[in-house]
């Protein structure tokens, strides 16, 4: 069965006064047909950019190179219609700040409609039914005095809601869902955490759960991966990552997840350092400068995932001394 | 949203009273003006103004007498005009510069609005280049240059279109006039429009709307239109006073017999009752085109409305 | 502060459509100072075996005559001249009296602030020329008024500024600690407030010219400003309006010149305005 997403060695450069920056190197992932991928990272990762290149909503300076197919369609440079077919139809993201991702001075009611408007051709009335029910699976309550409500008059759970639903109108194969939680209060975000379970368990879809906090991603998904200055630094099944992780930054990464349970410490710990900006390309590993394990090979050669084996195995690090299992 | 058009008006017209007030005052106090004893007139004025104003009483029984007579529409006669009221005057001319006034406005804003989506659109080419050009239009050339020029190349050598003149009912010589009287307001719109889409189409919501697969029309008119908006909401008092300031110069030029060129007439003639009327009906006409541009303001952005 | 205003003044160098637009308006400017010695008519002389001419080299009236036979080489420089003069003056006024309105309402903000505040706010509702309309029926038609109008024309909005800029001064440290040490309002705004809040005040003085310039040509031109037999371009453009059937140089002439000195000058101010705040969006 082929995968539903495949990404293969993406690149994202921006053109910034003059010089072009990379967001993204050479990223390879794919994403099976119901499957839950996470990925995390720092912030300037790349983890938003190589999924924003995927759906074709890349600003206007940058470029994508290399190759996104979705289930059999080559996404990267395809024409605006193509793209308009699939996107917010079989293929849909939610985004992070829901304030500012819903359009002000519509209601809800339309922006969730005219999804459905758009792409299955409902009428208006037809459709607004339709979010109504949806609004009732996604948690919201009162649905129809919501529909005609707008942005601003919801709070900030029940407008991730909304994003959600609206996300799902057409039934999507594959929802990619940028930082869903993090502008949320910590109870709301454990709801829509759970609200996103359920709905896999419904509907069967594909998830791609973006972002910089393992907690979030650890409830949901089945494989993580792990990004570090725009590349792919580990990738696993869930579960190894979290007991048997093989990269130190993911090591480190696991170290600064505070826990309710074990040892209590004095100070929190922290990553010392910062990842380089998006910009500068070290000539070896990037992740070198912080890595307590790093040694000198790791400043001049740059370690490829898996040891650059081919097929990458299950679980694969970009190390030279991976952590031992 | 009642409450808040009520609020507004309630603070508008104290500004009208004061204005109407000061005229008052001022015109009594103008030296050389109808009013200073030292003058001689001719006795029909000095009957007329009697009558109209009650000069042999005390100044604030006049003043309550003018209010009272304000409230009538009635502005007093004439200065120079004896056989016409102020108010006829301004009943002729009103409709005349209204409908000027209007399609200049709305030619700015027809085709303002899409030239400035355009070239938002389409960077660096044609509609672009039109803008910019416009805009330079705008700021060099002052109304008083532009309309004598359209008239010399239009009326005089092309003999397209009259040059000047006023035939009720006849719209051909209205349009130099409109054209010359929208072109300023046209070149501020255009711009502030492209910057406006220019800047919305950068926000998070016109992303989300992509991603829904929303194609560009549909972004455009439903999504982005109205926040672009609201700089051209913000514009229109101010164009609104733009075009009435035109239209002195342009009713001057082209002969227009509209309370334009009656008030710059009534400058020129010192006709205190007729300037004192004319800008008591501007002062009125401005204020109430602000509490408009508020209830535009408030539908164009929910969130105003519906605050308390 | 200083290294700041040499950042900006590069910045500006490098502006080239602004140094090309700031060299032309002083070419102009140096024209009408000059040029009338170049050419031996007098802007009043009535020529009157040339009357209504062309342009051309026929009794060096290079710009043609007028109806009456005036040069208008001579005229139109001397206009422009008188155009740019009050300009300047009336610019230099408006600013003065906005920079102290505006300093004073953000210095002492609360009520005086509201009050102050307020009256701009209504007073820029209403069209400057409404304004002058007024005063020419009470007063009657007085160049003295003219300056007093013209000089209402800026104060407004560069008043807004300063008081902007003061109050986001005010709350600085330096200020505070000025207070403290005990000096007394007027000098420090003198001395602390309006150097700091330069930048703007700058830039909107150079804007703020063409827009007197346009207000003179327009007041001028209804026949409300100079009058003639001075020449001013506003008055130019009329005379030229009348005649431009049989004569459009009349018209094309100051009309030129006019668009030349306002587009130049709002390229400049534009320009000022890019070298002193880069972080303004394009």
């Amino acid at each position: 069965m082929t995968n539903l997403l495949c990404i293969d060695a993406l690149s994202v450069r921006f053109a910034q006064g003059g010089a072009t920056v990379a967001a993204v190197e050479q990223v390879s992932l794919d994403v099976a047909r119901g499957e839950c991928v996470g990925i995390v990272g720092e912030s300037g990762s790349g983890k938003t950019q190589t999924f924003l290149a995927a759906m074709g909503l890349l600003a206007s300076n940058a470029a994508a190179e290399g190759s996104v197919i979705f289930d059999g369609e080559e996404l990267v440079a395809a024409g605006r219609a193509r793209l308009n077919r699939l996107r917010g139809a079989r293929l849909a993201m939610i985004f992070q700040d829901p304030m500012s991702a819903l359009t002000p001075h519509l209601t809800i009611g339309t922006q969730m409609a005219e999804v459905l408007v758009q792409h299955a051709g409902a009428s208006w009335a037809e459709a607004r039914a339709r979010s109504a029910s949806m609004l009732t699976r996604v948690g919201v309550a009162e649905p129809a005095r919501r529909l005609r409500q707008y942005p601003h008059e919801l709070s900030g759970g029940l407008r991730q809601r909304v994003m959600i639903g609206m996300s799902l109108m057409c039934g999507p194969e594959l929802v990619i869902a940028d930082e869903p939680t993090t502008a949320l209060d910590v109870t709301v975000q454990a709801q829509i955490i759970e609200l996103l379970r359920a709905l896999r368990e419904e509907l069967g879809m594909a998830l791609v759960l973006i972002s910089h906090d393992l907690a979030v991603v650890a409830g949901l998904a089945d494989r993580i991966v792990v990004m570090y200055a725009g590349r792919i630094v580990e990738r696993a099944p869930a579960r190894q990552i979290f007991q048997i992780p093989r990269h130190p930054y993911t090591a480190e990464l696991l170290k600064c997840v505070p826990s309710v349970w074990g040892p209590r410490r004095e100070r929190l710990p922290t990553l010392a350092g910062q990842p380089p900006r998006p910009g500068e390309s070290p000539a070896g590993c990037a992740f070198a400068p912080r890595c307590p394990r790093a040694a000198e090979r790791c400043f001049r050669e740059r370690p490829l995932l898996g040891g650059g084996a081919h097929p990458i195995a299950a679980h694969a690090a970009a190390c030279h001394f991976p952590l031992p299992p | 949203m009642l409450r808040y058009f009520l609020t507004r008006l309630a603070g508008a017209v104290p500004t009208l009273f004061f204005i109407v007030t000061i005229t008052f005052f001022l015109v009594r106090a103008a030296p050389g003006g109808p009013f200073d004893q030292e003058r001689t007139l001719p006795p029909e004025i000095m009957a007329n103004l009697q009558d109209a104003y009650g000069l042999d009483q005390p100044v604030f029984t006049q003043y309550a007498r003018y209010l009272g007579a304000l409230l009538h529409g009635d502005f007093g006669p004439s200065f120079r005009y004896q056989d016409f009221s102020v108010s006829e005057l301004i009943g002729q001319g009103f409709p005349v510069t209204l409908e000027l006034g209007s399609l200049a406005l709305l030619l700015a804003l027809g085709l303002g609005i899409p030239l400035g989506v355009v070239a938002a659109l389409r960077r660096n080419r044609a509609a672009d280049y039109a803008a910019i050009s416009l805009a330079v239009i705008g700021i060099a050339f002052p109304t008083f240059v532009v309309l004598p020029f359209l008239g010399l190349v239009f009326g005089i050598h092309l003999h397209w279109l009259p040059v000047a003149g006023w035939e009720p009912g006849s719209p051909s010589h209205l349009v130099l006039p409109v054209i010359a009287l929208a072109l300023q307001p046209l070149s501020v719109i255009a711009r502030l429009v492209r910057a406006s889409v220019i800047e919305v189409l950068r926000s998070q919501f016109i992303r989300t709307a992509l991603a829904k697969g929303l194609p560009p029309h549909v972004i455009i008119l439903r999504h982005a239109l109205r926040p672009a908006l609201l700089p051209v909401a913000g514009f229109l008092a101010p164009a609104v006073a733009s075009v009435m300031t035109g239209s002195l110069i342009v009713e001057s030029i082209a002969g227009l017999p509209g309370i334009g060129r009656y008030l710059v007439q009534g400058a020129l003639n010192r006709d205190y009752t007729l300037v004192m009327g004319m800008v008591v009906v501007y002062s009125a006409l401005l204020i109430g085109m602000g509490l408009a541009v508020d209830l535009l303001y408030a539908w164009l952005d929910p969130r105003v409305r519906l605050a308390p | 502060m200083n290294a700041l205003r040499a950042d900006a003044v590069l910045r500006l160098r490098s502006n080239r459509g602004a140094m090309l637009a700031l060299y032309l308006v002083l070419a102009v400017v140096v024209c009408t100072l000059v040029g009338p010695w170049l050419n031996p008519n007098r802007g009043e002389t009535l020529d009157i075996s040339h009357v209504a001419t062309q342009p051309g080299l026929e009794g060096a009236h290079w710009f043609g005559t007028d109806r009456l036979g005036r040069d208008l080489f001579v005229r139109t420089l001397e206009g422009t001249r008188l155009s740019l003069a009050v300009g300047l003056l009336a610019g230099a006024v408006s600013m003065l009296i906005g920079i102290g309105y505006g300093a004073i309402a953000g210095y002492f903000g609360g009520r005086t602030d509201a009050v102050m505040m307020r009256i701009v706010e209504m007073m820029s509702g209403l069209p400057l020329i409404f304004f002058v309309i007024f005063l020419t029926v009470i007063f009657g038609r007085n160049e003295y008024l003219l300056f007093l109008s013209i000089g209402a024309v800026g104060w407004l909005t560069m008043a807004r500024i300063v008081r902007g800029q003061t109050l986001s001064l005010r709350r600085r440290e330096f200020i505070e600690a000025a207070i403290v040490s005990g000096a007394g309002a007027g000098r420090i705004i003198r001395t602390h407030v309006i150097p700091n809040a330069i930048g703007p005040v700058i830039v909107y003085a150079t804007l703020t010219v063409p827009e007197i310039i346009m207000f003179e040509s327009f007041i001028s031109f209804l026949g409300l400003g100079i009058q003639e037999p001075r020449a001013s371009l506003g008055t130019l453009i009329a005379a030229g309006a009348t005649e431009m059937e049989a004569a459009p140089w009349m018209l094309l002439v100051p009309g030129g010149i006019l668009a030349v000195l306002l587009l130049c000058l709002n390229i400049v101010g534009d320009g000022l305005r890019d070298a002193l705040d880069p972080r303004a969006p394009v």
